[in-house]
């Protein structure tokens, strides 16, 4: 149960990733989950013993910046010059720029699954005759705590109406005097950054090898059961998805767990198309 | 330079532009055909996967390219229709060319369900419902293993039409001519579906559901349709690679397929069948490319060059890249052109290819 939740967690991290990006730039970053891999391996280069090993409370900010760094390179190099074009340019484009990241951190760090060495990994906690992995509950504190985060940066600042009116319709938002590109890099950035914090939550609970990017597509599927454009939707489209996962290993069948996410994705898009926590109307001319 | 005239509406409906196009299509088809005497087995095999990577390109193209519709899990209606063929081969002893259409018709069939309540939804999620589609196919594929082989995958039979046997080891110029009249005969239908009404509603779509709707067409039953089309064109593109891995299991339809797919039509340039012929020759060609670029490289400065695994994705993508940025069109958008540039050739200019530049619009009203 608990690693259920610690692992929806991760997964609610990359969808909040989704959901930003989709929010303040009305686009669908496939490269999501490889963002997540590829920060996941940026912070074990620097704070594993064999690569760099800095001290890791140094390791962390760095990585992060330097995810950053890459979120915004790819926005400015590639993505302020398809402003404009069909989503579907958009959703092709980030596929394709998955598989290079995929690819760079196959060649840089191979593809051996490597863990992140953290203080708190290995540490068990004691309550009520419950054993609970010390790593697992910061996984949740964290996660929880950046999307409140989150949520209240988008809801009551200004930066953050901004960010929801260039989502909605760019050349109007332009026109109010909101400088859609500038925010536009900032929601990558950020983004970025969510991406860079959720691989240190993976790497710290398992193994990160390049093909981990994978997960992008559950943390997909979370994204949608919570609502596309929807921050608390997106956590808890992951903590279904991570509670349902363990659950259905034990009851239907092991074969059957890793069908379920998706076959919830189906049903919510079928019958409920807006997720769980409506965001969509249908347009009028 | 070169003018052409319309004399006739039915000159904009005819599948030929002019004379001087069909010959040059002729003599394409010409050389189509005498290039098994030309080339090795080796290449000939290569130029054979050609051919099915292109009628898989021409399946999605119809989608993607000519509805607008995105999907990511193709992969699934090719797996569909491999299992399908195969199967009906060696449990039911259904003839190859009959269980190939009917697998293409199962194909069709799986994917006008997906698309009934699919269409109801917004361009982006349905490329959503397929993906989510292609990783259930997939497992699926190693859950019934006793039907399918699971994880260890099946054996395709021989293909044998009217007694002539067709088997990619002993005497792969018939397999390679088999794929070509079968390719000719999907895009000669293509052609067809894209100058009918039924074409016609496709494009319409895809340029503005609204206005579509508007003129009075019926969006869904437009889309419906060109899901069926679409999949059944990817049933027999996924029964003949079937038959021409000889061996396959749920990896040979994995999600790198479909999104492989879906960059190879973009590179090759949306909207046309050109562009499925010239994104296939690219995505068949680019191993066997950078194999002998490596070789050359490794005997002519005498290092050995240990292969790096994902090199033909990870240029691929590059080019996936560098082809939105700078030529929306794609390779067949290049070629046009080129094409044009020498038609008309004093007289072309830089602004004749300008953008129009837009702001992007929403469906989302909070």
């Amino acid at each position: 149960m608990m690693s259920g939740l610690a692992s929806g967690c991760v997964y609610g991290l990359v969808a909040l990733g989704f959901v930003l990006i989709y929010k303040a730039t009305e686009a669908i970053n496939f490269a999501q989950g490889d963002f997540m891999m590829f920060g996941a391996f940026i912070i074990i280069w620097l704070a594993n013993e064999s690569f760099l090993g800095l001290p890791f409370l140094f390791a962390i900010p760095f990585g992060l910046v330097i995810m950053a760094l890459i979120s915004a390179s790819f926005d400015r190099l590639v993505l302020q010059r398809v402003v404009g074009e069909p989503q579907i340019v958009i959703v092709i484009l980030t596929i394709a720029a998955g598989f290079i990241l995929r690819f760079f951190a196959g060649v840089i760090w191979g593809y051996e699954p490597l863990s992140l060495e953290t203080p708190i990994v290995g540490k068990y906690l004691s309550l009520g005759g419950v054993v609970l992995s010390l790593a697992e509950i910061g996984v949740i504190v964290l996660t929880v705590m950046f999307t409140i985060t989150l949520y209240i940066f988008f809801s009551f600042t200004k930066l953050g109406v901004a960010l929801m009116a260039i989502s909605q319709n760019q050349l109007a938002a332009s026109h109010v005097g909101i400088p859609v590109r500038k925010l536009q890099s900032f929601t990558w950035v950020l983004a970025g950054i969510v991406a860079g914090s959720a691989g240190i939550l993976y790497a710290s609970k398992g193994a990160v090898d390049p093909s981990v990017g994978l997960i992008g597509i559950k943390a997909f599927a979370a994204a949608v059961i919570g609502g596309f454009g929807s921050l608390p939707g997106a956590l808890l489209g992951g903590l279904v998805i991570g509670i349902v996962e363990p659950f259905s290993a034990r009851f239907i069948g092991s074969g059957y767990s890793h069908l379920m996410p998706y076959i919830i994705l189906l049903l919510i898009l079928f019958l409920k198309p807006n997720g769980l926590i409506s965001q969509v109307r249908s347009k009028k001319v | 330079m070169k003018v052409f005239f319309r004399e006739s509406y039915e000159q904009d409906l005819g599948l030929f532009q002019d004379n001087n196009q069909k010959f040059r299509y002729f003599l394409l088809l010409c050389l189509a055909v005498v290039l098994p005497f030309i080339l090795g087995d080796f290449f000939l095999g290569e130029a054979t996967l050609f051919l099915i990577w292109a009628i898989g390109g021409m399946s999605l193209m119809i989608l993607v390219g000519h509805t607008g519709l995105a999907s990511l899990g193709h992969a699934a209606f090719l797996a569909i229709g491999a299992y399908t063929t195969v199967l009906m081969q060696t449990k039911l002893g259904i003839p190859f060319l009959l269980s190939l259409i009917l697998g293409g018709l199962l194909s069709s069939l799986v994917g006008v369900i997906i698309a009934i309540p699919s269409t109801r939804l917004h361009s982006i999620y349905i490329a959503i419902v397929t993906l989510a589609i292609s990783i259930l196919v997939d497992d699926i594929i190693v859950l019934s293993e006793s039907l399918t082989g699971g994880v260890s995958g099946i054996y395709a039979p021989k293909i044998v039409i009217l007694g002539v046997e067709f088997d990619r080891y002993s005497n792969i110029d018939r397999l390679y001519w088999l794929v070509l009249i079968i390719l000719i005969t999907l895009v000669l239908i293509y052609k067809n579906i894209l100058r009918s009404p039924l074409g016609r509603a496709f494009i319409a779509v895809r340029d503005s559901e609204i206005s579509a709707a508007a003129m009075g067409i019926n969006v869904k039953k437009a889309k419906i349709l060109s899901f069926a089309v679409s999949c059944f064109y990817g049933g027999i593109c996924g029964g003949l690679m079937g038959h021409f891995s000889t061996v396959f299991n749920n990896e040979t339809f994995n999600l790198l397929v479909s999104i492989n797919l879906l960059l190879m039509i973009v590179v090759g340039g949306l909207g046309s069948i050109h562009g499925a012929f010239f994104g296939a020759a690219i995505l068949s060609l680019l191993p066997v490319f950078i194999a002998i670029i490596r070789d050359g490289i490794s005997s002519f400065f005498d290092v050995s060059f240990y292969s790096i695994p994902g090199l033909e994705t990870f240029i691929f993508c590059l080019m996936v890249i560098f082809c939105i940025l700078y030529e929306p069109m794609g390779v067949n958008g290049l070629w046009q052109k080129i094409r044009l540039f020498w038609e008309l050739f004093p007289l072309g200019g830089k602004t004749f290819f300008s953008k129009q530049k837009s702001f992007l619009k929403t469906d989302r009203l909070k």
